[in-house]
């Protein structure tokens, strides 16, 4: 019997007029991979900004499900989003350019370090509690280098990786702050054949993992080969749900993605 | 190989002297004019009370030759070079290197600067101003450099240091070492006053909001007459005693000179005041050095770096940026309360915007981050103000002068890379180009 992990409902954004996210009710279900598709401007980002917490939603609630208890999200501010366990990469990768592949995995372990410090003065006269938990934060942080098959470059500013790997920094990045729900925003962007597959490859084994996923995608060949469930937006509102193989012959997801035909 | 390139250099040799004439030759036309009506026509007094116009073309001419030649050295040394080289790796990792081996001959140089022969009064005065200084940058670093917060009010937590060392000395009768504390926290509050309401602000709108506040202020201390002592300030502040026993020319038993028992001297206040803000510059240093290497500093990184994603992964933005503020002020506070003892004198006249400009600077040119850069700067912007005293009013020019040289040659400051807090293998300097300057 598998649980629910993220429930919205009659969720909605409005800016001014313009209505971009229109009562949408969704279930992603824990351990599954859930993709949210649809043409251009369907709302997909502003529902994911509504998720993670950058937008506050107009109407509708957000709940997360954690240890069977619900989290409300739709009032949390960003930073108790993340820490409530939803963690998310960005349509333009947001890296820490500046700072090495292992120092952004270290920031994304923040509050697990923080908790060790002591005030601060722990860390600043190097206690030995702090010391433990930089070292397990260190051994986190190479675990996820490893399955993003990037522990060569650990000391490379991350500003200096080449496109793919710096998406594959990102996940692990996200990865790093024990998320329950990890949402990518259009993760195949800009990449080849080859590094789709690999990504492919990469988000199964996070699900394996037991962590729950929530993407946006554009790339069909990655959404269709991964997804255990589709969820199609078209101009802010739902228009089906349900298995890739029941989308992909849903008449109005074809209608949504051609064009409708002159119907006289 | 190399003949190549030397054959390809004296093929492009006319080319590049003939656009080097041509750029000159405007230079100089421009020149011209703007000398022609700024320096060529004068107005004097004449002897009957009247003006008369005094026409110096000789002046002008000197002025545009200087240009004209000025400038076409430049090009044709620009044409020649070729294009500017990016800094290199390997170039980076040699500077850090030299980085490394500059810090201890420099703190060695600090500890002994009293007994090197020839140090005098003077030496030691200025000495101790540098220092205030370099504690001041480290301090501002920690807002501008590491959070990548644009505070152009830093000043306000100097002057609050400095009058709360000075109002609990001559009202309650505490001794310095109490009020030192004290005034560090009272500053480190001040931070979190102002961080509140303004640390949603971003970018140029944070340095509007900051300079205000620098403003405000010293207004308050101007004008709260009955508490700060208004334009008058606040004098008689005592000075310090080295752990209970003054600095006094009376050879008791009970000063420091009697105690120890060696000649009265007033040097010896000196030398104690100097080894004073040398401890405290280098706790400033400590304490800045090891927070970027604990979660706090790489937050306050991460925060320069890029906000939104910090948001992103569950750090608390607000807290993060308000211990920066509050951390830096807690230094300006101190070092504002050693100035108070150091003088025993205060007004508000010296915590003006200027200052701030300075200490700002002192940040940028030494390099964004870098603790050994901005000591650097400090040490050229404040003795080097001093040493071309001589100049007179030539020594704006000079130091103008020198601060664009700095911006040109190396615009990210005197230190621009960034070295990792933490590595798997080894650690590699981080060239300047990748790291984030800060939007506030």
């Amino acid at each position: 019997m598998a649980q629910p992990i993220l429930e919205a409902s009659a969720l909605t954004m409005r800016f001014g007029g313009l209505t971009a996210v229109d009562a949408v009710t969704f279930t992603a279900m824990r351990g599954d991979i859930t993709a949210i598709i649809g043409p251009n401007g369907a709302g997909k980002t502003t529902m994911f900004n509504c998720i993670t917490g950058f937008y506050r939603p107009t109407g509708g609630t957000l709940r997360l499900f954690r240890d069977g208890m619900p989290v409300e999200l739709q009032s949390l501010p960003g930073h108790r989003i993340a820490q409530a366990g939803v963690a998310r990469t960005f349509q333009n990768i947001r890296l820490f350019p500046g700072m090495t592949a292992l120092e952004n995995l270290l920031v994304a372990q923040h509050n697990t370090l923080m908790a060790s410090t002591g005030f601060g003065f722990g860390a600043l006269f190097g206690a030995p509690g702090y010391r433990r938990a930089e070292t397990l934060a260190i051994e986190k942080a190479r675990h996820w280098l490893d399955a993003t098959a990037l522990v060569e470059r650990a000391d490379d500013p991350a500003g200096a990786l080449p496109y793919g790997q710096q998406r594959r920094l990102e996940i692990a990045r996200a990865m790093c702050t024990d998320p329950l729900l990890l949402c990518l925003d259009e993760p195949a962007a800009g990449l080849n054949p080859r590094e789709s597959d690999e990504l492919s490859a990469l988000l199964r084994r996070i699900r394996d993992g037991g962590c729950s996923l929530l993407l946006i995608e554009h790339d069909m060949g990655v959404v269709m080969g991964i997804s255990d469930r589709v969820v199609v937006l078209d101009h802010g509102k739902k228009i089906a749900d349900g298995t890739p193989a029941a989308v992909r012959a849903d008449l109005r997801v074809i209608a949504a993605y051609l064009g409708e035909g002159d119907e006289e | 190989m190399s003949g190549e390139i030397a054959a390809i250099t004296m093929a492009a040799r006319p080319k590049v002297a003939a656009a080097a004439v041509k750029d000159a030759s405007i230079t100089a036309l421009i020149a011209f004019g703007l000398f022609f009506m700024l320096v060529g026509l004068r107005t004097d007094v004449g002897p009957s009370g009247g003006l008369v116009l005094r026409q110096r073309w000789g002046e002008v001419a000197i002025l545009v030759v200087l240009a004209f030649v000025l400038r076409l050295g430049l090009v044709t040394w620009r044409g020649l070079r070729g294009d500017a080289k990016p800094a290199t790796a390997a170039r980076t990792e040699a500077l850090r290197k030299v980085g490394r081996l500059v810090a201890p001959v420099f703190i060695l140089l600090a500890v002994a600067l009293p007994f090197i022969p020839g140090t005098g009064r003077y030496e030691l005065d200025l000495g101790i101003l540098v220092l205030t200084y370099v504690m001041l940058g480290w301090g501002l670093n920690i807002v501008v450099g590491l959070a990548g917060l644009l505070d152009l009010g830093y000043v306000a937590f100097y002057a609050v240091g400095a009058y709360s060392y000075a109002l609990l000395a001559t009202t309650f009768g505490l001794s310095f070492w109490i009020c030192l504390p004290l005034a560090g926290i009272l500053a480190a509050f001040a931070g979190v006053l102002l961080g509140f309401p303004v640390l949603r602000l971003r970018g140029d709108y944070l340095a509007i909001v900051t300079l205000a506040f620098g403003e405000i202020i010293r207004v308050v201390l101007i004008n709260w007459a009955s508490l700060t002592g208004g334009p008058n300030g606040i004098t008689g502040i005592p000075r310090p005693t080295f752990f209970g026993l003054p600095f006094s020319m009376s050879g008791e038993p009970d000063t420091f000179a009697g105690f120890f028992g060696i000649e009265p001297s007033p040097v010896h206040r000196v030398i104690f005041l100097y080894y004073l803000i040398l401890v405290l510059a280098l706790l400033t240093n400590w304490v800045s050095i090891r927070l970027r290497r604990q979660p706090l500093g790489r937050a306050w990184e991460a925060l320069r770096e890029d906000e939104i994603a910090c948001r992103a992964l569950g750090i608390n933005v607000t807290t993060t940026k308000l211990t920066a503020f509050a951390l830096g002020a807690m230094f300006a506070g101190i070092a504002g309360s050693f100035f108070a003892t150091r003088q025993g004198f205060i007004s508000p006249e010296s915590f003006t915007f200027i200052e701030s400009a300075i200490i700002l600077a002192i940040v940028v040119l030494g390099g964004m981050g870098s603790q050994i850069g901005i000591a650097i700067a400090a040490l050229v912007m404040i003795g080097g103000f001093e040493v071309f005293r001589d100049l007179d009013e030539w020594r704006m020019l000079v130091f103008g002068g020198a601060m664009v040289l700095i911006m040109v040659v190396r615009p990210r400051g005197l230190v621009g890379s960034r070295t990792p807090t933490v590595a798997l293998g080894t650690r590699r300097a981080i060239g300047a180009e990748h790291v984030a300057e800060g939007r506030g």
